[in-house]
């Protein structure tokens, strides 16, 4: 059984329809890369997963059980993790309370910091600064380990290279490999090179439907159907 | 030249920047007014009517922070709190006119609990029956609460009539205390006490507590709070009760300072609330004081260099702050 | 949202019928009800048909609330009230103070806009509210000019004279027509009828014009139209002049009507809270809905109060109910009314009556 499965999703913004036909399993493990042009909807795909936006009834099980419906806070509960385009970052926050909010109970779980801390340094050497102050590498590394902090099952992550400078997508390459060990990574990205390094499985989202699914070895090998489905100039 | 503005604007905020205003609008003031006593009066008096604002603006900054709820009946908790109070003080006159200190404290914290329960109740029926209906629609919201606030107004007057109501104050809490040519009214030294007392709860609620934190955290990302685990929706009933009860306070606290009150002193505080909302930066509480503190020393010394201007006074201010810092001093956003 | 579809459904063609037959009564008023109150109360829905139709551009087509309606209307009113206190009764001072009114309108219409439209639409709400407040303290302290709480009386141009004979006779006598005395009270009255009736023709005409087309689109979808390159900032400031300088217009109307400006008639709080009904009720986007509301809010105010106080008084006795059905609380079941409203009918009766039931 797959951990989470979308199917025949619909999804409308107000009255305009956004999501017409998405369908994808996310097996338990390792990286599901979605990938597709602006505007395809990958961005409105995550977001009604997460029940920020409401999709169509019955279509999102998540270990078996139908999260369509659950308030996004009890999509969270279950074990789901949101990682936004924006980040989402509490500006005003420093960045232990970012973090320490994250948590359930309102207290650290000392080996879950240091593995953090140990993953991404900077955190640790700015705990006690105000998030805003953060460069935009950090901020995007502060966003992940507020995913982290806590055990989920998921990981739901929009676009984390989104402007940030080359060494930086590199350090977080490494730290979504880690990740990616205990837990699942559904990870939205434009940025195919680093797409193709972390994904094992993918699916291609276009204009609101899913255009192909499979697994990434064999798509990174098919340049037509990459031409095709994402106009890609590599 | 630009290291030049950088180096001010660091020293400005390293003095403490915006914080600085109310200061320099008492400095100014000191300079036109010329005399000190007259301008430690004044003084005194804009900060306790600054403390009054504060209560009464907290709520409505945190409530629009939280779940951007621009509430026009808020007024109607200012309103009922003051006439709540009053009746209670007026019922327990017997209390108040006793030569004992314990039993006139005493007829004024009931005066203020029953304000407070007020609020609190007001406050729940409030969101559940009036706004989450709106939630998210901006024009619906401000004319149901606007509705609310007419009914609300007419309830009053029917309930006490059109004419002015007096308020009873404490015996201790009357008079002034003198020191050499300069007097203090003891009801503003309270009022502003009080106030500040609230403040500073409220402050440590907010920065040292879970709620707390997830309350600042909602203001700025409300989803983002959602996606991690938390019914804000839920959280908001709490503020939004806890809003309406320090509005029904400064309301209590209001009609002592006034004495007399209508049924209109609601609608009539509420402008002020507004500019002191604006200035301040809507959702958090420091911009609101800041605001408060602004507007109650400047209605003051407005109010006695040139009397006519007074209201006047607070527009002018506020456009000009607003030609500054579009979204207020102080906004919970950065 | 708040949509208008003019399609000719029965419900159109019926709301349509009775502005026109509203408009027939309006017409004839002065022959059908031969009183002085109830010219007086025809004379008050003619200004406010076009006071709340003017409101509606700004609430109905771009979905903004603004309390500073009658703050314009007052300008109007004044501008018109101060000249002819100064200058004497004639058509020059009813002129420069309409064309003073509108100006003053303008100025303050586009800072407003330009210092809250910018920033967030919710803004505009509460500065609209602040500016209109400081303006209606002010009419009340700069008592020289203004008349203070008093207000001002004065006199309106001599063709507007009851004691003006339109037609006269062999004798010299007035004429009469149907019993009616043509006078100047009747000349008066013609004078609102007619600028209120170009007035709303102009809006309706307003309303159909590409420029209102552009306006539906940007109630419908903000963030669509400024992606299409509309500049919302720029088309709400531009109707919130346009919507102020009408209202001011009004208020020079009222002004010549009444003989007297001050500040219940023309710039106090409550003003506002009936435009703000009445366009409710009738129906926000529809420019009907505003013929509607101020039709039923003015005879509600003129003629269901009387209903209210027998009521009361014949309820002498029961706790509470007598103090809540008095004449004076009759805003308070309107504003139960207009609660109910905004829930379950939030296109008002115009807006409910012209789509169906389907989206309501």
């Amino acid at each position: 059984m797959s951990l989470l499965s979308i199917r025949n999703m619909k999804t409308d913004i107000g009255q305009y329809a956004v999501l017409h036909d998405i369908s994808f399993e996310v097996p338990e493990g390792g990286v599901f890369v979605l990938l597709g042009r602006n505007g395809a909807g990958k961005t409105t795909t995550l977001r009604s997963i997460m029940g920020l936006w409401t999709p169509s009834p019955g279509s999102v099980q998540f270990r078996g059980e139908d999260i369509s419906a659950l308030h996004t806070a009890e999509i969270a509960r279950k074990g789901i993790a949101y990682v936004p385009e924006n980040m989402g970052i509490f500006g005003t926050l420093t960045v232990d309370e970012n973090l320490i909010l994250a948590t359930s109970n309102g207290r650290f779980d000392p080996a879950r910091l240091a593995r953090i801390h140990a993953l991404f340094p900077a955190l640790e050497r700015f705990r006690d600064k105000q998030a805003w102050s953060l460069s935009g590498g950090q901020k995007q590394m502060l966003s992940v380990a507020r995913a982290i902090i806590e055990p989920r099952a998921l990981i739901l992550i929009d676009e984390p290279t989104k402007g940030l400078a080359p060494a930086i997508v590199d350090a977080m390459a490494e730290a979504f490999r880690e990740i990616a060990q205990t837990t699942t990574i559904l990870l939205v990205e434009q940025n195919f090179a680093f797409a193709k390094s972390l994904g094992r499985d993918m699916a291609v989202i276009d204009d609101g439907r899913v255009a192909h699914t499979g697994t990434m070895a064999d798509f990174v090998a098919d340049t037509t159907l990459q031409h095709r489905l994402l106009s890609l100039s590599l | 030249m630009t290291a030049r503005t950088a180096t001010l604007s660091t020293y400005w905020d390293r003095a403490g920047g915006v914080n600085l205003l109310p200061v320099a609008v008492a400095l100014i003031a000191f300079l036109l007014i010329g005399a000190p006593s007259s301008w430690i009066t004044l003084t005194v008096a804009g900060l306790a009517m600054g403390m009054m604002l504060f209560l009464m603006a907290s709520g409505l900054s945190l409530v629009f922070g939280l779940m951007d709820v621009l509430n026009f009946g808020h007024s109607a908790f200012v309103s009922f709190g003051a006439f709540i109070s009053a009746a209670v003080l007026a019922g327990l006159g017997g209390w108040l006119a006793a030569d004992s200190w314990v039993l006139n404290a005493s007829a004024l914290a009931a005066a203020y609990l029953a304000a407070i329960c007020f609020g609190l109740i007001a406050g729940w029926f409030f969101e559940t029956v009036i706004i989450k209906p709106v939630y998210r629609d901006h024009l619906r919201q401000i004319l149901i609460t606007i509705g609310a606030m007419i009914v609300a107004e007419q309830t009053i007057l029917a309930f006490w009539g059109g004419t002015p109501f007096s308020v009873a104050r404490p015996h201790f809490l009357e008079g002034s205390w003198i020191i050499g040519d300069v007097s203090i009214e003891i009801y503003r030294a309270f009022a502003f006490a009080l106030g500040a007392g609230v403040f500073v709860l409220l402050y440590v609620g907010l920065n040292r507590t879970r709620i707390g934190l997830l309350i600042r955290a909602g203001v700025e990302d409300r989803e983002m709070v959602e996606a991690l685990g938390f019914r804000v929706d839920r959280l908001f009933i709490g503020v939004f009760m806890l809003g309406s009860a320090l509005a029904a306070l400064g309301g209590a606290m209001w009609a002592g300072y006034e004495t007399l009150i209508t049924p209109h002193m609601g609608a009539d505080l509420m402008i002020v609330v507004f500019i002191v909302v604006i200035i301040g930066g809507l959702g958090s509480i420091e911009g609101t004081l800041l605001g408060a503190l602004l507007v109650g020393l400047m209605s003051n010394y407005v109010g006695f260099l040139a009397p006519k201007l007074a209201l006047a006074s607070n527009m002018i201010l506020m456009v000009a702050i607003l030609l500054w810092r579009p979204n207020g001093l102080r906004p919970a956003v950065k | 949202m708040i949509t208008s579809d003019t399609r000719h459904t029965t419900g159109t063609l019926v709301i349509k019928s009775v502005v026109a037959l509203i408009a027939a009564l309006l017409l004839f008023a002065p022959f059908l009800f031969q009183d002085v109150r109830s010219l007086e109360v025809a004379a008050r829905i003619c200004i406010f048909i076009v006071l709340v139709a003017s409101f509606d551009l700004l609430i109905g087509y771009t979905g903004i609330v603004s309390f500073a309606h009658t703050m314009f209307f007052g300008f109007g009113a004044y501008g018109a009230a101060i000249l002819l206190k100064q200058m004497g009764p004639g058509w020059t001072p009813v002129l420069l103070g309409a064309l003073a009114g509108v100006a003053v309108s303008l100025v303050f219409a586009v800072a407003i806009g330009l210092l809250s439209l910018r920033v967030k639409a919710i803004f505009f709400a509460m500065i609209t509210l602040a500016a209109a407040s400081v303006v209606l303290v002010l009419a009340s302290q700069l008592s020289q000019i203004t008349g203070g709480e008093d207000g001002i009386i004065y006199k309106s141009p001599d063709l507007f004279k009851t004691a003006t004979k339109l037609l006269t006779d062999a004798d010299g006598k007035v004429v009469r027509l149907w019993d009616v005395k043509l006078n100047g009270k009747l000349a008066a009255y013609y004078f609102v009828f007619i600028t209120s009736l170009i007035l709303f023709l102009a809006m309706l005409r307003f309303v159909g014009s590409p420029f209102g087309t552009v306006l539906k689109a940007i109630r419908e979808n903000e963030a669509r139209a400024e992606a299409i390159g509309y500049r919302v900032v720029a088309y709400r400031t531009a109707v919130f002049c346009l919507s102020a300088t009408i209202a001011s217009l009004a208020g020079t109307v009222y002004a010549v009507w009444l003989k007297y400006t001050g500040p219940d008639t023309a710039l106090s709080f409550s003003i506002m809270i009936d435009i703000l009904l009445m366009v409710v009720i009738g129906g926000m986007g529809t420019m009907w809905g505003a013929v509607i509301g101020a039709v039923l809010l003015i005879l509600a105010q003129y003629y269901l109060r009387d209903l209210m106080g027998a009521a009361s008084e014949a309820l002498t006795g029961v706790p509470l109910l007598p103090e809540l059905l008095a004449p004076d609380r009759w805003l308070f079941w309107l504003g139960i009314i207009f609660i109910l409203l905004v829930y379950f009918f939030p296109r008002g009766i115009a807006g409910t009556m012209m789509t169906g039931r389907k989206g309501a």
